[in-house]
């Protein structure tokens, strides 16, 4: 582990401050690649832009600066109009359009790179970034974290300008058009960001984990939140998160934009698991709660139908499964149900009122399924038995006075009165 | 307001492909009123509402709103696209939906303020969806959705309004409330046009009906045109020589 290997303070405050920036940036436009629903172009982009960063180093003879900046913005857009324009034209569906474009201009600037013999490019520095070698000199980190910055910067200005046109135009483009905001526009300047922020990244975490970068922190806070402002900061957050896990818990000589990568997708899938309204756990623990409930309403008008018909109950429902038993037990505790002896279970006054309006809700449901749905009689006890725990008192009301106040059900039983 | 026409619909085709999908439509509305859209699926009514807003560009002809072209009448214009044409589970809650309604007024770079949300709700009171302000949008039922977005057009404060199918899949309740709004809109001396399905509630709903069917059957008063005869021509099929003219003009080669 790093955190325990010999490094240097300040070289490792250099790395991480790079890193959290970068990741922070590609974050925030992550969100509106998410929200679009234009992740799989964010992927395009970011590997569409490698001739213009080739032929940029080309002509200026440098790898920093505006030259590969300008080439990758201008290679961007193409990326996103010939993605548009091969769909268009060829009659293919746009995700193969996508894979046509962005696999050829990548390949297109792969071979311009081979071809640029003065120039110690690296291709693999390309794909997998160079985190570790941005620290060196004191002068490139200066120069990587000044881009970084900058491209930072233009994006929160970016979303902080156009917020509302952003707003409208990623929710619904049609009114945005009808209201004169041209989406197309704002389509084409969030492309030109994603390209910039995408090139800046390249120098530290390369043009496969920066796909992460840009997906996956939005991913994780869509989950999180049903708010777009909060979505963006969450985002950022978890962007700025990744990079500090990802640099102190990478192995000794491993990748540290790859861990990086890694625990963003770990974060993810915290999210997945433990998202307050959409993750895993909350889904199961609701699904419990229903079927509790569900277990101690049915145990409730049970005891209340053998009560009618004087039969005393025999069989235990503890002896079933552990959702009855949990049910059975809740309810003693509550004071709905009590035991004279083992097993031998009987309605409390509180109980039966509760059963009272769960029969009440199941007859008169029997009693308007017959009324309106053309179904035999031996079939509207099982429907019924589901709708039952759904029906509460206001629209119990409303189903009586639609029947006329019926006295019994279409099995000649009682309705309770409500 | 001046003698021009409210809507001005001057011989325009609209082509997909090059194959025209509404033929000439011609057509000139003058009284304020409620203006039904009758045809059947694939009819063009989507199509001629998107034409009229600028969505779809024309292959010919050319439509005046209110006097002016379309670009100079924007903020008179309200419109509700179908309901499924967005993402429902968009982090946004129900009053920035409705606070969109008033982005066209805003213009460029100006944000909403105090004045424009106490609006906003006041326009979601107007549609029975007071204290679902803060709604996520995707936990509305769907009546609710198409009452959300009825309130953001009503927040357009247009005077104009052109609305896809609001009536489609709403609840009882949802249908009463849209139909009221819209006769409060059309008191005010207001506009609306709707693409509508069901036929049984045209008389009751519209002044004014335009049967479509890739071309204009008839437009005009609702006792006038809306006759068995006419619903015969929109709903009796295509006319098969308009689609072999349209085919002839995709493939840039004439009929035999």
């Amino acid at each position: 582990m790093k955190l325990f290997a010999a490094f240097d303070p300040a070289s490792a405050f250099g790395l991480l401050a790079v890193a959290i920036v970068g990741n922070v940036a590609c974050a925030l436009l992550g969100c509106y690649l998410v929200l679009r629903r234009l992740s799989m172009l964010g992927d395009a982009l970011t590997h569409g832009v490698l001739p213009g960063i080739a032929l940029g180093v080309l002509f200026t003879g440098s790898l920093s600066g505006w030259g590969i900046m300008l080439g990758a913005v201008v290679f961007g857009f193409l990326t996103a109009f010939l993605t548009q324009t091969v769909s268009a034209q060829a009659g293919v569906a746009e995700d193969s359009s996508i894979g046509i474009v962005f696999t050829t201009l990548f390949s297109v600037g792969v071979i311009l790179l081979t071809l640029l013999p003065d120039m110690h490019i690296d291709t693999g520095c390309v794909f997998f970034g160079s985190l570790e070698l941005v620290t060196l000199s004191t002068e490139s980190w200066l120069g990587v974290f000044t881009t970084m910055v900058s491209s930072l910067l233009a994006t929160v200005a970016f979303i902080v300008v156009f917020w509302k046109e952003l707003k409208v135009a990623s929710f619904d483009s049609a009114l945005a058009e009808a209201m004169g905001y041209r989406p197309q526009l704002m389509h084409y300047l969030l492309m030109g960001l994603v390209s910039l922020v995408s090139v800046t990244s390249f120098a530290t975490v390369g043009s496969i984990v920066v796909v992460a970068m840009l997906i996956v922190p939005a991913a994780c806070a869509y989950l999180l939140t049903d708010r777009l402002a909060v979505m963006l900061w969450l985002a950022a957050g978890v962007g700025a998160l990744s990079a500090v896990l990802g640099y102190f818990l990478v192995p000794t000589h491993g990748n540290v934009p790859g861990m990086m990568a890694v625990m963003a997708g770990a974060l993810l899938l915290l999210a997945v698991l433990f998202a307050p309204r959409h993750g895993v756990v909350a889904k199961v623990v609701r699904n419990v709660r229903l079927a509790l409930r569900i277990a101690m309403e049915d145990i409730l008008a049970d005891l209340y139908r053998r009560e009618e018909s004087r039969q005393d109950r025999k069989s235990d429902p503890a002896t079933g499964r552990w959702i009855n038993r949990l049910a059975l037990a809740r309810l003693r505790n509550s004071g709905s149900i009590t035991a004279a002896e083992v097993g031998a279970w009987r309605l409390t006054d509180r109980g039966r009122n509760q059963a009272r309006s769960l029969i009440r809700a199941h007859r008169l449901w029997e009693a308007y399924l017959e009324k309106n749905l053309d179904l035999p009689p031996d079939h509207l006890h099982d429907p019924a038995m589901r709708m039952e725990h759904f029906i509460g008192p206001a629209l119990q009301e409303e189903l009586a006075a639609e029947l006329h106040e019926p006295g019994t059900d279409p099995h000649g039983r009682q309705i309770p009165k409500g | 307001m001046s003698s021009e026409p409210i809507l001005d619909i001057h011989d325009v085709t609209v082509a997909y492909h090059r194959r025209p999908v509404l033929w000439d439509i011609d057509l000139t509305l003058t009284e304020p009123s409620l203006v039904g859209i009758v045809g059947p699926n694939g009819a063009g009514k989507s199509t001629l509402i998107k034409a009229i807003l600028g969505l779809v560009p024309l292959a010919s002809g050319h439509i005046r709103i209110l006097g002016s072209p379309l670009e100079r009448q924007r903020q008179r214009i309200g419109y509700v696209p179908q309901r499924e044409s967005v993402d429902w589970d968009f982090p946004v809650n129900v009053l920035d939906v409705v606070l969109m309604g008033t982005y066209g007024r805003l213009g460029w770079f100006r944000r909403p303020k105090a004045k424009d949300r106490a609006w906003a709700r006041e326009c979601l009171d107007r549609i029975g969806l007071a204290g679902l302000e803060k709604h996520q949008i995707g936990q509305l039922s769907g009546g609710q959705q198409q009452r959300t977005f009825l309130a953001r057009a009503l927040a357009q404060q247009a005077d104009i309004y052109f609305m896809d199918e609001p009536f489609a899949g709403v609840d009882a309740a949802t249908e009463q409330a849209i139909i009221f709004l819209l006769q409060e809109l059309q008191r005010q001396g207001k506009t609306v046009v709707v693409v509508h399905h069901d036929l049984r509630t045209v008389p009751l709903y519209f002044q004014q009906v335009l049967l479509l069917n890739i071309r204009k059957v008839a437009f005009g008063p609702t006792e006038a045109v809306f006759t068995e005869d006419n619903l015969r021509k929109t709903y009796g099929g295509r006319l098969t020589i308009l689609e072999t003219a349209g085919q002839a003009v995709r493939t840039r080669e004439p009929t035999p």
